[in-house]
């Protein structure tokens, strides 16, 4: 456990399985990002160390300022780190080209966002079916994988509606079916809730569990402390470094699977 | 795989285009009126073009026209009302230019004489050219019935006479016309043949047809009606002596037209120290009038290249707004996966169908557009295959050289900024 930081708690990572090459999707190390306002240096990752394990929740949260944004924006590989180097499903992120590093967003991860994020010209299936368009996939295939997504995600009769149509708790539906359409290895959600009512709030959280119980990674940020409840492990940064790592108790919504922690 | 995948770009572009119905129309606006200002009026030039050239053309490119004309001096004399002119072209002259150059083919006299055409209570001013038969070989007209003049009719002197259609049509209405009699200045000719009447819309050159044209044989003309002409007007009497008032030759090619029309200007100079002739060299005009014709294409295809690209310009104006109101769909395309190029791609389908649509508009206008002036105005225009091809070429072009630059910027946005913005 050489990569650990002294913050975090060896017991509560998720990476200890017995080959535990193979389960980590994420792998951070000695990871800094560094940003030049006005005339000094700021750093808003501060040397962070972590491993994500395959199949394991988390949420991110911390006050803002606190590098949490800028820990997103890295993972979800929109940024690269400055120094250190960061490794998804073992590739180093560090020193890929900007077509490199869109061919990954596009392979490898999914993103939910708070506002939702929908392009409004494109229906419900165009808009699920886009990270298809892009990889090549298009006509039935792409809409019948699009029509199977919005299914899954409870919008099966929506397909042909437009997202100014649908409830802000559908258009959040239609982004998580978007995320997943090309069947990513992490799950990236910032304040899925954020825009939502908590009714609504707590369904797209169960929607959330019930992917993690198929065994996706999923990675959220998170400030409401009710809705960091429903991920398996809770990370709190602090001045760009991980403040701390705790493991929640099985949540309702989160039928637990065994294996990620010890 | 790859032309289904832009055809969807395609419908991506319109789509987006058709949310914004208004604005798209206004940016087409200019492409529609520039790429229907450049067809409209190379078509209208085009068509006063091949008017001009057409008049020209039938000159003959091979000929040289020598015509008689009133020196300056002589001009002034005709106030004294007793004086004779004597001036012009002479017997000799033909001749000469018959027999001093190699590159001549054929010689063609003409005289011109004024007449008035009778038949029963019908009269007409008639212009009687008294000329060969080669004048209908190198003043090509359609022979509309009965047949040319013949080197019999002039080595017979037979007074015959060959009319145009219109002088047929003002005469012999209603009669049988071939055969029949003709009184033209006292003289009865048999007519035996009809040619289409020429409308030529005045020049500066003496066109050598003209629809009231009665063509008798030279000879027939000297001897009835010699070299004197007189003319009446208010009360005084003038008095002029031509042997020949036009003169025109044919050249074996048309690489020798310039070098004879030179060679016969020296000779015919000496011989007319007082200048009381003209030549003018259908060829050259030819020439001047494309010349001419050039540059005023390069005008009016300027003053249309203009308005293009002011409207190449508007689309690049409101392609650049567009990106900035569209940064977050750039944001969320580029966090998805987009790659830089695909989102450049998308930007440019979108100026080019937006370009090419303004494009399709303003050939349907610039073809629209002569066929009403060719209406209303009476105007000839001729809308050319190359000018469309050039329009739609330049429209695309103006798509993607304007639209490159948002499409850029687009690209280049930093995609969490992108994702930010509101």
């Amino acid at each position: 456990m050489t990569t650990m930081t002294l913050t975090s708690n060896a017991k509560a990572s998720p990476t200890h399985r017995d080959d535990p090459a193979t389960d980590v999707v994420i792998r951070l190390t000695q990871v800094w990002k560094t940003y030049r306002m006005g005339d000094q240096d700021v750093n808003a990752l501060a040397g962070v160390d972590l491993q994500i394990g395959r199949g394991s929740f988390w949420a991110i949260s911390g006050s803002s300022g606190s590098g949490k944004s800028t820990m997103l924006n890295l993972l979800g590989c929109l940024d690269r780190p400055t120094k250190g180097t960061y490794l998804l499903e073992g590739r180093n992120i560090a020193d890929t080209s900007d077509d490199e590093l869109s061919d990954i967003r596009l392979k490898h991860l999914g993103f939910v966002f708070q506002n939702f994020h929908l392009i409004p010209q494109l229906t419900v299936q165009e808009n699920i079916a886009l990270p298809l368009f892009y990889q090549g996939i298009i006509g039935s295939e792409a809409s019948d994988r699009a029509e199977m997504l919005a299914t899954r995600v409870g919008l099966g009769e929506r397909l042909g509606h437009r997202p100014t149509e649908l409830s802000g708790g559908q258009q959040q539906r239609v982004a998580i079916a978007r995320a997943l359409s090309n069947d990513p290895s992490v799950l990236l959600a910032d304040e899925p809730t954020g825009n939502l009512d908590t009714a609504t709030g707590n369904s797209i959280m169960a929607l959330l569990g019930e992917l993690h119980a198929q065994g996706k990674t999923i990675i959220m940020v998170t400030h409401e402390p009710d809705i960091a409840a429903h991920a398996q492990f809770e990370l709190v940064m602090r001045d760009g470094n991980i403040e701390s790592i705790t493991q929640n108790p099985p949540h309702p919504s989160r039928p637990d699977l065994g294996g990620h922690g010890s | 795989m790859m032309a289904t995948r832009f055809l969807r770009n395609v419908r991506l572009g319109i789509k987006t285009l058709m949310l914004h119905k208004m604005r798209s129309m206004l940016t087409m606006l200019g492409m529609v009126f520039g790429v229907g200002a450049v067809i409209a009026m190379l078509a209208v030039g085009e068509g006063a073009s091949r008017e001009a050239l057409d008049q020209i053309r039938r000159l003959g490119s091979q000929n040289i026209i020598i015509n008689s004309q009133k020196p300056v001096e002589q001009a002034a004399a005709n106030s004294m009302n007793v004086r004779m002119n004597i001036y012009g072209l002479l017997y000799d002259d033909l001749e000469r230019i018959e027999q001093s150059y190699e590159t001549v083919e054929r010689v063609v006299p003409a005289k011109l004489i004024r007449g008035q055409g009778r038949v029963d209570g019908r009269t007409l001013e008639l212009r009687i050219v008294g000329t060969t038969p080669d004048w209908s070989e190198l003043v090509q007209r359609n022979l509309l019935a009965g047949r040319n003049m013949t080197q019999r009719d002039l080595d017979e002197n037979s007074n015959v006479v060959v009319l145009t259609e219109h002088g047929v049509r003002k005469l012999l209405a209603g009669r049988q016309t071939l055969g029949s009699q003709v009184l033209i200045n006292s003289g009865y000719y048999t007519v035996i043949g009809v040619v289409q009447s020429e409308e030529t819309q005045s020049s500066a050159m003496q066109t050598p047809d003209q629809n009231i044209d009665a063509y008798i044989p030279i000879n027939v003309a000297i001897e009835r009606y010699g070299d004197m002409s007189v003319t009446r007007s208010s009360g005084s009497r003038s008095r002029e002596l031509v042997e020949l008032h036009q003169i025109i030759v044919q050249v074996d090619s048309i690489d020798h037209v310039e070098s004879t029309a030179a060679a016969i200007d020296r000779m015919l100079t000496l011989n007319h120290p007082k200048g009381d002739y003209s030549l003018s060299v259908p060829l050259a005009l030819l020439r001047q009038a494309e010349s001419t014709q050039r540059t005023f294409n390069i005008v009016l295809g300027s003053i249309a290249g203009i308005s293009l690209l002011i409207g190449g310009i508007g689309i690049m104006n409101i392609m650049l707004a567009s990106v900035t109101e569209r940064t977050k769909e750039i944001g969320i395309r580029r966090a998805i996966g987009a790659k830089r190029k695909q989102i450049i791609g998308q930007f440019l389908i979108e100026t080019v169908v937006l370009s090419v649509t303004g494009g399709m508009i303003g050939i349907g206008i610039g073809v629209l557009i002569p066929w009403i002036i060719t209406i209303a105005a009476q105007m000839p225009t001729a809308v050319t295959a190359w000018s469309v091809g050039l329009s739609v070429v330049i429209s695309v072009g103006i798509g993607i050289v304007f639209g490159m630059y948002p499409a850029m910027r687009a690209a280049n946005l930093d995609p969490i900024v992108a994702l930010r913005h509101e």
